[in-house]
C-alpha cells in the first residue's frame, strides 16, 4: 500500500461486534414488509391470496434465516447490513412480481383468455437458486485471495460469456438485443455472469499492473499521460465494450462493463488522468455510435423527445413516465396503479410500476437501499487489507451501482434508456443469481476485514476498520 | 487505494441523488404535464374504476354505475332512459359529461371536499375511492306523466314547488338515451352522437332550461302583476279592450284573437281581460304602465338573470328600450320577450307563493360513499315580486281563466281525496317567426291560494292561435297538477 494515515495509534483487537442480531431483526422487518405489501395487493384488487400466500411467504421467510444462520455460522464478522438489504430488494421484487402476476390474470379473465403462467414461483425459485449460489460462495471461497490466482481463467471466461450469445443455435435476440443464451428450454443471460468474472479479471489484472499503469511519463499539452504502451488495457476494455454495443446491440452492458474497468483503473493508480482518458474515450465511442448505428441514434432520439414516439418507439418510456407521474408523492398504493400498461414491466421497467404504486417516499426508500448497499460494499472495500480484495469489493460495488444508475436513469429519462436489469428486484434468473452471487462475495471479503486479528503492524491499510474494544455478547 | 475508493464513493453518491432529483422531477412536478397528455389512458381508467355515486330520485337511482368486469370497470346506467336527461345529462368516455353528471361531478366522482374523512380512511385503506350519491329535489310521478305528456312533440315541461323553489319535473322532448353515450362501446357511441348532433330537432338541446321563447299570453300574467303592483288598478278595474287597438306613435293594429271586443262597448274588467286573454286590454294596460315598469316586475320574478339550478338555464329578457308599439308587444308577450320555461314556472310559482319568489334547485342532499347525508339543501328566496294582497288578487284571477277563460282543460281537477281542487292558470300562444311553427304555452298552480305545485309547459306545435295553449300544452300541465295533488 502506498498510504498510511499518519497519527493513528495502533489498537490490538480481542473481539469485533458481530451484529448478527440487527442482521436477522433487519430481515424480519424486510420479510414483514412483503408480507403485508401482498396482503395489501390481495385486499385492493380482490384477488384471494389463500394458503399459496402463505406457503410462499414460509418459503422466503426459511431462504433468508437459513442464509442468516449459515452466515452467523461461517462468516460471523460480514457486514450486517449486506444481507438484510438485499433480501428486502429481492421481497420488493417479488412482491411487484406477484402484483403484476394478478393485473396479467385479471386482464386475461375480463377477456377469457387462459391466465399466462405466473411470473412469481419462477421468480421465487431463481430466489432459492440464488440463495443456494450465495450460501456456496459462502462456503466455498473462505479467503477471496485465492479468486487472485483465477484472474486470467476469469477473463477468459468473461470474454467468453459475452460473446456466447452471438454464437449460432444457442444465442438468441429478444427485443433487438442479443443477449440470451438457450440450452435446451433453459435460457440465461450471460452478461449478468461475465459481469462478476470480468470484475475479478480486472481486479487481478490491475494490481498486478498498476505500479506501471500509474507511471506517468510523456506529457502532452502540458498533461501528464501514461505511456504508449500502457494504454493497451484501456483500449482493449473499450473496443470490447463497443464490440458488444455493435455486435449484441446492447448498449447498457457496454456502458457498465467500460464504466467498471474505467473506475478501477483510477482505484487501482489513483491517477485522474485515466478518468479523463476514459471519459474522452466515451464520448469517442458515443458519439461515434451515435452517427455509425441506428439503434444508437434511435434510443438518444426518443430519450430527447419521447412524446414525438409515443404510439411506437417511444411507447414504453412513456407509459413509463405516466406510471411515475400518476403515482406522484405517496403513489396510489399497492394494486391501485396501471403498472401493467408499461410493457416489461417487471423486468426493465420494474421501477415505474414501483413508482407509481409507492409513489416518490417508497422510490427513495428503494434507491436510498441500493445505497445503503453500495456504501456497505464500498466500505468493504476499504476495509479489506489486501489490493486484491479491495479493488474486487470496490468494483463488485461500483458494478451495481452503475447498474441501478443505468436502469433507473434510462427508465426515468435521465440519460438515453439500455436494457439493463434492475439488480434484486427485476423478474429474471440470471440477474437474481449473479447479484447474490455478488452480495456472497462482499460478504465474505467484509468477514475477513472485520475478523479480529491479533497483530495488524504489517498491515497499515486496515487501520481504518479500527474499531473501540467492545464484547460481543 | 482507500482515498480513490472514497473518491469513487462521492461520484457514486452523486450518481444516486441524480437520480433521486430527477425521479422527484418527474413525480412531482411534472406529474400534471403528463397527466394532462391525451394518450394517457391511466386518466381514464382511474376516473372508470371508481364507483361513481348515483343521482337519486327519492331513493331511486336515475344515474348509476354497474361493473362491467371489463378493463373500464364500471359503467354509467340511466335507468329510466330518455326521461330524466334533462336533470343528468350524460357521462360520456368520449364527450365528457353534461347535466348534474357535470356540474355534480366532484361529489359523484368522490373528490368532493365533503368527503375529506372518506379519503383519509381510503388513503389508510388503500381503498379505491367511491363517489357520493346526489339526490335531486324531483317527484318520479310528475316527472313520468310530464314526459309521457310531451314525448314526440318538441316542447319542456318544469314543475315547481312554489314554497320552496324545488324542481318537481324537469322534462324535454325530444329526448336521447343517455345510457347510448355512456356506454363502452365507442364505436357505436359516435354514430349515436352524430346522429343526434344531425338531428334537426335538436334532441340533446335542455328545452326546459335553455331555450328561450316568446311566452306569449302567459306573459299577460307579469303585465297584470305590474298593473296591480302600480296601485292604480284592480282586478275589476275596467280597461278598453277593443277588438281592434290602434298602437300609438304608429299606423299599425293589434287585433284580439277573437276578433271582437272583450266586453260591452270596448270595456273590460281586468280580472275578465285576463281570464278571457284579451290582447287590446293588455297592450293598452303595456304603454299605461310603461316599459320600464314591465321590465321592472318582470325582473322581480326572475326576468334578466341566469339562474343555476346547478344547471345552467338560459337569461330570460324582456327588450331594452321598446318604443310605444313595441311595449305593447311586450305586453302581451310578444316581440323581443323570450322566457324559458322554468322562467314562466317561476311567474306562476311566484303569484302562488303568495307573491314571494323562490330561487328554482335540483339537488336535495349529497350523501357521502357510505349514504350518509352530508349537505342538505335549505329553499333561498329570490325577492318578492308582489304584495301578499296582490298575490291573492292575481291569484284568483289565473283561477278565473281556468273557470271561466280560456284554459278549461283545467277544469274539474280533484286532489287524492275526490275535492275540487281551485286551479290558476294562463294559457299563451306565441309566434317565434313565420317559419316556425308557433310555441303553445301553459302555466298553471294549485292549489290557487297556497299551491303546492306550479307548472309551466311550453310546446312548439302547429295549431290555432290562443286555443292551442289549452288544447295543447293544457292536458300535459293537468296532468302534471294531478300527479302532485293526488299524493
Amino acid at each position: 500500500m502506498t498510504m498510511t494515515e499518519p497519527g493513528f495509534r495502533h489498537t490490538v483487537r480481542l473481539t469485533q461486534p458481530t451484529r448478527r442480531l440487527l442482521e436477522l431483526f433487519l430481515i424480519v422487518c424486510g420479510w414483514g414488509l412483503g408480507v403485508l405489501g401482498t396482503l395489501q395487493v390481495g385486499w385492493t384488487t380482490g384477488e384471494p391470496l389463500g394458503q399459496r400466500f402463505w406457503i410462499t411467504a414460509a418459503v422466503v421467510g426459511a431462504l433468508a434465516v437459513v442464509a442468516h444462520l449459515v452466515v452467523r455460522w461461517r462468516i460471523p464478522y460480514a457486514d450486517p447490513f449486506l444481507l438484510p438489504v438485499a433480501t428486502t430488494l429481492t421481497i420488493i421484487g417479488l412482491v411487484m412480481i406477484y402484483r403484476l402476476d394478478v393485473a396479467a390474470a385479471q386482464s386475461a379473465e375480463r377477456r377469457n383468455e387462459t391466465p399466462s403462467t405466473p411470473d412469481v414461483y419462477a421468480q421465487l425459485t431463481w430466489y432459492a437458486v440464488a440463495t443456494v449460489l450465495f450460501l456456496a460462495v459462502v462456503f466455498l471461497i473462505r479467503d477471496h485471495r485465492r479468486l487472485q490466482r483465477y484472474t486470467y481463467t476469469c477473463g477468459l471466461f468473461g470474454i467468453l460469456l459475452l460473446i456466447l450469445p452471438l454464437l449460432p443455435i444457442i444465442g438468441s435476440t429478444v427485443n433487438g438485443a442479443t443477449l440470451w443464451v438457450h440450452v435446451g428450454s433453459f435460457t440465461f443471460q450471460p452478461g449478468e455472469a461475465a459481469k462478476i468474472l470480468l470484475t475479478i479479471f480486472f481486479a487481478g489484472y490491475l494490481v498486478m499492473t498498476r505500479d506501471s499503469l500509474a507511471v506517468v511519463r510523456t506529457k502532452f499539452l502540458g498533461v501528464g499521460l501514461p505511456r504508449a504502451r500502457d494504454l493497451g488495457p484501456i483500449l482493449v476494455a473499450w473496443a470490447v465494450s463497443l464490440g458488444v454495443l455493435v455486435f449484441q446491440k446492447d448498449l447498457g452492458t457496454s456502458l457498465l462493463f467500460f464504466g467498471l474497468f474505467v473506475a478501477m483503473l483510477f482505484i487501482a493508480t489513483q491517477r485522474r488522468v485515466w478518468l479523463g482518458l476514459g471519459a474522452v474515450l466515451f464520448a469517442v465511442g458515443a458519439v461515434g455510435s451515435y452517427f455509425a448505428f441506428s439503434h444508437v441514434r434511435v434510443r438518444v432520439q426518443i430519450w430527447i423527445d419521447p412524446f414525438a414516439y409515443a404510439q411506437d418507439a417511444g411507447y414504453q418510456i412513456v407509459q413509463g413516465l405516466y406510471g411515475f407521474a400518476n403515482g406522484g408523492l405517496f403513489g396510489t398504493g399497492l394494486g391501485n396503479g396501471y403498472p401493467q400498461l408499461v410493457p416489461f414491466a417487471n423486468t426493465d421497467f420494474i421501477v415505474a410500476a414501483l413508482g407509481e404504486e409507492l409513489g416518490l417516499t417508497g422510490l427513495f426508500a428503494i434507491i436510498l437501499l441500493y445505497g445503503v448497499l453500495i456504501e456497505r460494499g464500498l466500505r468493504t472495500a476499504v476495509a479489506v487489507r489486501d489490493p486484491f480484495g479491495q479493488l474486487l469489493a470496490a468494483g463488485l460495488s461500483i458494478t451495481m451501482a452503475l447498474q441501478v444508475f443505468v436502469i433507473i436513469g434510462g427508465v426515468t429519462r435521465l440519460i438515453p434508456l439500455t436494457g439493463l436489469t434492475t439488480p434484486f428486484l427485476s423478474y429474471g434468473g440470471s440477474s437474481l443469481v449473479a447479484n447474490w452471487i455478488i452480495v456472497g462475495l462482499l460478504m465474505v471479503m467484509s468477514h475477513r476485514a472485520r475478523q479480529p486479528v491479533a497483530v495488524q503492524h504489517s498491515e497499515p491499510d486496515a487501520l481504518t476498520q479500527v474499531v473501540p474494544i467492545t464484547r460481543a455478547k | 487505494m482507500s482515498r480513490s475508493i472514497r473518491r469513487i464513493g462521492i461520484v457514486l453518491i452523486f450518481l444516486m441523488i441524480a437520480l433521486l432529483v430527477n425521479i422527484s422531477f418527474i413525480q412531482v412536478f411534472q406529474g400534471d404535464k403528463f397527466r394532462s397528455q391525451a394518450d394517457n389512458k391511466r386518466v381514464l381508467l382511474e376516473e372508470y374504476v371508481r364507483e361513481r355515486g348515483p343521482i337519486l330520485v327519492d331513493s331511486e337511482p336515475i344515474a348509476r354505475s354497474v361493473d362491467t368486469g371489463g378493463e373500464l370497470k364500471y359503467e354509467r346506467v340511466y335507468p329510466e332512459g330518455p326521461m330524466y336527461v334533462s336533470a343528468t345529462g350524460f357521462y360520456s368516455i368520449l364527450y365528457g359529461a353534461t347535466g348534474l353528471e357535470r356540474t355534480e361531478n366532484d361529489v359523484l366522482s368522490g373528490s368532493s371536499d365533503l368527503f375529506f374523512f372518506d379519503r383519509i380512511d381510503q388513503l389508510i385503506s388503500g381503498r379505491k375511492p367511491k363517489g357520493g350519491a346526489v339526490t335531486t329535489t324531483l317527484n318520479p310521478v310528475a316527472q313520468k306523466v310530464a314526459w309521457q305528456g310531451i314525448k314526440g312533440t318538441i316542447g319542456a315541461v318544469v314543475a315547481i314547488e312554489p314554497a320552496t323553489g324545488r324542481i318537481l319535473a324537469l322534462v324535454q322532448s325530444p329526448s336521447f338515451d343517455p345510457n347510448k353515450l355512456s356506454t363502452h362501446d365507442t364505436e357505436a357511441m359516435r354514430i349515436y352522437y352524430n346522429d343526434l348532433l344531425n338531428d334537426p330537432s335538436e334532441p340533446m338541446l335542455n328545452r326546459p332550461l335553455v331555450t328561450t321563447n316568446p311566452p306569449g299570453s302567459t306573459f299577460k300574467v307579469v303585465t297584470a302583476a305590474a298593473a296591480l303592483e302600480s296601485g292604480r288598478f284592480t282586478p275589476s278595474s275596467l280597461v278598453p279592450g277593443p277588438a281592434v287597438y290602434d298602437l300609438p306613435g304608429s299606423t299599425k293594429t293589434l287585433r284580439n284573437w277573437t276578433g271582437a271586443d272583450c266586453g260591452p262597448k270596448g270595456m273590460v274588467t281586468l280580472i275578465e281581460a285576463l281570464a278571457q286573454s284579451c290582447n287590446t286590454a293588455f297592450a293598452w294596460m303595456g304603454n299605461e304602465l310603461g316599459a320600464d315598469a314591465l321590465r321592472a316586475q318582470a325582473e322581480r320574478f326572475g326576468f334578466d338573470k341566469a339562474f343555476e339550478v346547478p344547471l345552467r338555464a338560459s337569461t330570460s329578457e324582456f327588450p331594452a328600450n321598446p318604443d310605444e308599439p313595441l311595449t305593447a308587444y311586450s305586453a302581451i308577450g310578444q316581440y323581443d320577450v323570450r322566457a324559458t320555461a322554468l322562467q314562466m314556472a317561476m311567474v306562476a310559482a311566484g303569484v302562488g307563493n303568495g307573491g314571494i319568489v323562490m330561487n328554482p334547485y335540483l339537488v336535495q342532499e349529497i350523501r357521502g360513499p357510505d349514504l350518509a347525508i352530508l349537505k342538505t339543501f335549505e329553499p333561498t328566496e329570490y325577492g318578492r315580486a308582489l304584495t301578499p294582497e296582490h298575490a291573492t288578487q292575481l291569484q284568483d284571477m289565473m283561477v278565473a281563466v281556468v273557470d271561466h277563460g280560456t284554459a278549461t282543460t283545467l277544469q274539474g281537477i280533484m286532489d287524492a281525496n275526490g275535492n275540487p281542487v281551485r286551479v290558476g292558470a294562463k294559457t299563451g300562444t306565441a309566434q317565434t317567426s313565420p317559419d316556425r311553427p308557433p310555441v303553445a304555452w301553459m302555466i298553471a298552480m294549485a292549489p290557487a291560494n297556497n299551491p303546492t305545485v306550479a307548472v309551466a309547459v311550453m310546446i312548439q306545435s302547429p295549431g290555432e292561435a290562443e286555443v292551442s295553449g289549452n288544447a295543447i300544452a293544457g292536458p300535459v300541465a293537468r296532468s302534471v297538477l294531478e300527479a302532485i295533488l293526488q299524493q
